[in-house]
């Protein structure tokens, strides 16, 4: 596929400027009351009908939220957030045992539409009978605000033997499951924003694949913040036994809004033996305005544990919205020869900060990991590359390669390269390389003198800059990245 | 067809051009011949548009349109090539979808149909047979690690492929091998017909014994000190600028 050139297929079809995602859906809301207490997360708890081990992993982990500060070490610069004045939870009015599409509210419908869901997909969200609709090769869970509104297809994964159904259901139905591997990853106490996320997530998915089992399709989540005041704290717990292997999709919107929105979510990654896990974002939070108002403030937690031999986990990241993103998808490399991967893509435009990386820690003999980053900067924005790789004595063989390359559009924005390197093991093979660059002058006019747009000429231009990391997405996500990539960008040269 | 009036130029405020004119009759090939810091790249620069230049006096008009007021890439889309003297590196773009997407740009622009990417390959893979490439160079990213040689026989091979109105070809010989600089005229030659003209700049009246040309006019100082016959160019091979031109050189 001539990705580039579908990119300027996809420049010149978005005749809309600025950010397309940005419709408020008016929908009946069950919300919780504003603010944080232990009452809060009972009144959580009780709606999603947890077990009690589950409240008190959740009480256990405000009290350690209560002990922590808000961590401030990354480059970013926010107004103090007041999580008194959030709902920490809010769901769609459920209209139980949905039979038919007329009995879906409408405006659900109309939000799976504009999220560019296909018909069919849609349908199934609503709850049509999935075998009623032929094969598709995506099944995609749906969450909006705090709840999973929808899970495509789970009857066609469950012959497989995968588990694919929202979290919230999981610790119903497979309570051993959640239990025994939740937290693993990402203890309840790892940092201020997990621990909140621990005491009061609400919804997110969870994919169990089993031994020897390759997910026959692509598993898809999509997020979307609608409510006002809300914070979306979702986590996603995905498990791949051995032999097993499984790709997952996220994507994100949210609406625009003039006052900042606080997602906080945490995503756990098990692999065990010959297990590969690939798991890919499109972040497309609203980003705020020129001016910098609004948008989203996504601070994230994301962490893989390659827990088996050979086992393989795999990130791969395109972050064009948020005002703030603060994130960091890392690789516990436990297993011997185990493999951990990162490729990102980070945009930022306008007023729009971005403070995003990986670690990769070695823990396993030859254990392997590859760091790709590409960050791109562009108005009055900050993106800030922060990487850890850390090489422990029992890593004998350890390699990681990093290629962190920043280009800049414009005068104005500022690219920051901070990686921490730590070998402690004298056979480990440690290698970084970095590149800053300008869009040159000369680029651009050779472009345009061949015919092409400015605009069209700096699309290009960016895409080959990211091609090492788009190359590694799945395809659908490939080229709505690369879409996602030219409206970010709109506006940013002459 | 391209007619330049008493053209004046500058970059950050210091005098070029100082006053060119030049008529170029379709179907015509016309050399640009001169010393070091004559104007010559200049003088290429300015009409396809790059903007460090000023123009400060004068006109150009090219099929009757103000050339001028055009930006680069409606230059490009009325047909105006510029083969460049260091054409650029876009690391990660790859040949192919950059030509791609220059024709369909160009091809839109003109209210042609877009070529798909088979249509284009099959065009591309003709000419670089054509012009003793490999087929690699389709696939490799725009000139990145190309040689020196390469990525002017990669100019040659856009140009073939976009069909310009009106070729410039900025000192397009330089650096090459003889068998290389064979290839390159044959390109140009190739191309020559009614419909197409050239400017063609060089040092060296060895590629214009390849690329014979109609015109030869000798720039010095930012003027066009002498116009001929495709002879000139031999005698300032023979007998050097500054004695053919005297002082102006």
């Amino acid at each position: 596929m001539p990705a580039v050139t579908e990119t300027l297929d996809a420049v010149q079809s978005v005749t809309q400027s600025g950010y397309k995602w940005g419709w408020e859906t008016e929908i009946e809301m069950d919300l919780a009351p504003k603010g944080l207490s232990e009452d809060t997360i009972a009144l959580i708890s009780d709606r999603k009908g947890e077990p009690d081990w589950l409240l008190q992993w959740r009480l256990k982990a405000f009290a350690a939220w209560k002990q922590m500060e808000e961590p401030h070490w990354a480059r970013v610069e926010h107004q103090p957030i007041d999580y008194q004045d959030l709902h920490y939870y809010a769901a769609p009015k459920k209209k139980p045992g949905l039979k038919s599409l007329d009995e879906v509210d409408p405006e659900l419908l109309k939000m799976y539409e504009k999220l560019g869901i296909p018909l069919k997909e849609r349908a199934i969200l609503a709850g049509v009978d999935p075998d009623a609709v032929e094969h598709r090769q995506i099944a995609v869970d749906a969450v909006f605000d705090s709840v999973s509104v929808a899970t495509t297809f789970r009857e066609t994964l469950s012959k497989a033997g995968v588990i694919f159904c929202p979290i919230s259901e999981a610790v119903r139905d497979f309570p051993e499951l959640v239990q025994q591997y939740l937290g693993t990853v990402v203890p309840a106490g790892d940092n201020f924003f997990a621990a909140l996320n621990s005491a009061v997530f609400t919804d997110g998915s969870f994919c169990f694949v089993p031994k020897g089992v390759r997910c026959p399709m692509e598993l898809s989540t999509y997020f979307r913040i609608n409510a006002r005041n809300t914070g979306q704290f979702e986590r996603t717990l995905i498990i791949a036994e051995a032999g097993a292997s499984v790709s997952y999709l996220e994507g994100c919107t949210a609406p625009m809004r003039d006052e900042n929105q606080l997602h906080a979510a945490v995503v756990e990654l098990v692999a065990m033996d010959d297990a590969r896990i690939k798991y890919s974002t499109v972040q497309n939070w609203y980003p705020g305005d020129a001016e910098g108002r609004g948008g989203i403030y996504n601070f994230v937690t994301k962490r893989g544990a390659c827990r088996g031999a050979r086992s393989k986990i795999s990130w791969t990241q395109v972050e064009t919205g948020s005002a703030i993103t603060w994130k960091y998808p890392s690789c516990v490399l436990l297993g011997e020869d185990s493999v951990g991967e990162f490729y990102s893509v980070a945009v930022t435009n306008n007023r729009q900060q971005a403070d995003t990386g990986t670690k990769m820690i070695h823990i396993g003999r030859g254990s392997r990991s590859t760091i790709v980053s590409k960050g791109i900067s562009a108005g009055r924005s900050n993106n800030t590359y922060r990487g850890l790789v850390r090489v422990l004595p029992s890593a004998a063989g350890a390699r990681n390669h990093t290629q962190c390359d920043s280009l800049l559009i414009g005068d104005q924005c500022g690219a920051h390269t901070v990686p921490y390197i730590e070998s402690r093991n004298p056979t480990a093979k440690v290698e970084h390389e970095a590149t800053t660059s300008k869009i040159a002058d000369d680029q651009l006019f050779y472009c345009r003198q061949r015919g092409l747009s400015e605009e069209d000429a700096v699309n290009l231009i960016v895409n080959g800059f990211c091609k090492d990391v788009l190359k590694e997405l799945p395809m659908e996500f490939a080229v709505e990245a690369q879409k996602l990539l030219a409206v970010s960008l709109e506006g940013s040269v002459g | 067809m391209l007619e330049i009036r008493d053209l004046a130029a500058s970059i950050n405020d210091k005098p070029i051009l100082r006053g060119i004119s030049l008529d170029l009759p379709q179907g015509e090939v016309h050399a640009i011949m001169g010393p070091n810091g004559s104007g010559k790249s200049t003088l290429a620069y300015v009409l396809s548009g790059r903007e460090d230049y000023s123009v400060t006096r004068g006109s150009v008009t090219f099929d009757g349109r103000d050339l001028l007021a055009m930006a680069p890439e409606q230059r490009a889309a009325a047909g105006v090539f510029l083969a460049f003297q260091a054409p650029v590196e876009l690391p990660g773009v790859g040949n192919a979808n950059f030509l791609r997407t220059a024709l369909n740009a160009l091809r839109r622009s003109r209210g042609e149909e877009e070529l798909d990417a088979v249509q284009f390959l099959k065009l591309a893979r003709g000419e670089t047979k054509r012009l003793a490439m490999p087929d690699d160079m389709l696939r490799r990213n725009v000139n990145v690690g190309f040689s020196g040689g390469e990525k002017k026989r990669n100019e040659v091979l856009q140009m073939s492929i976009l069909r310009p109105k009106l070729a410039i070809l900025d000192e397009t010989d330089s650096g090459l091998d003889i068998d290389a600089l064979k290839i390159v005229a044959d390109g140009v030659n190739a191309l020559r017909g009614p419909d197409f003209s050239a400017l063609v700049i060089t040092h060296h009246q060895r590629l214009l014994d390849h690329i014979v040309p109609d015109r030869v006019h000798v720039l010095a100082g930012g003027r066009i000190v002498r116009s001929g016959g495709p002879e000139l160019a031999h005698e300032l091979e023979a007998r050097g600028y500054t004695e053919t031109v005297g002082e102006a050189a």
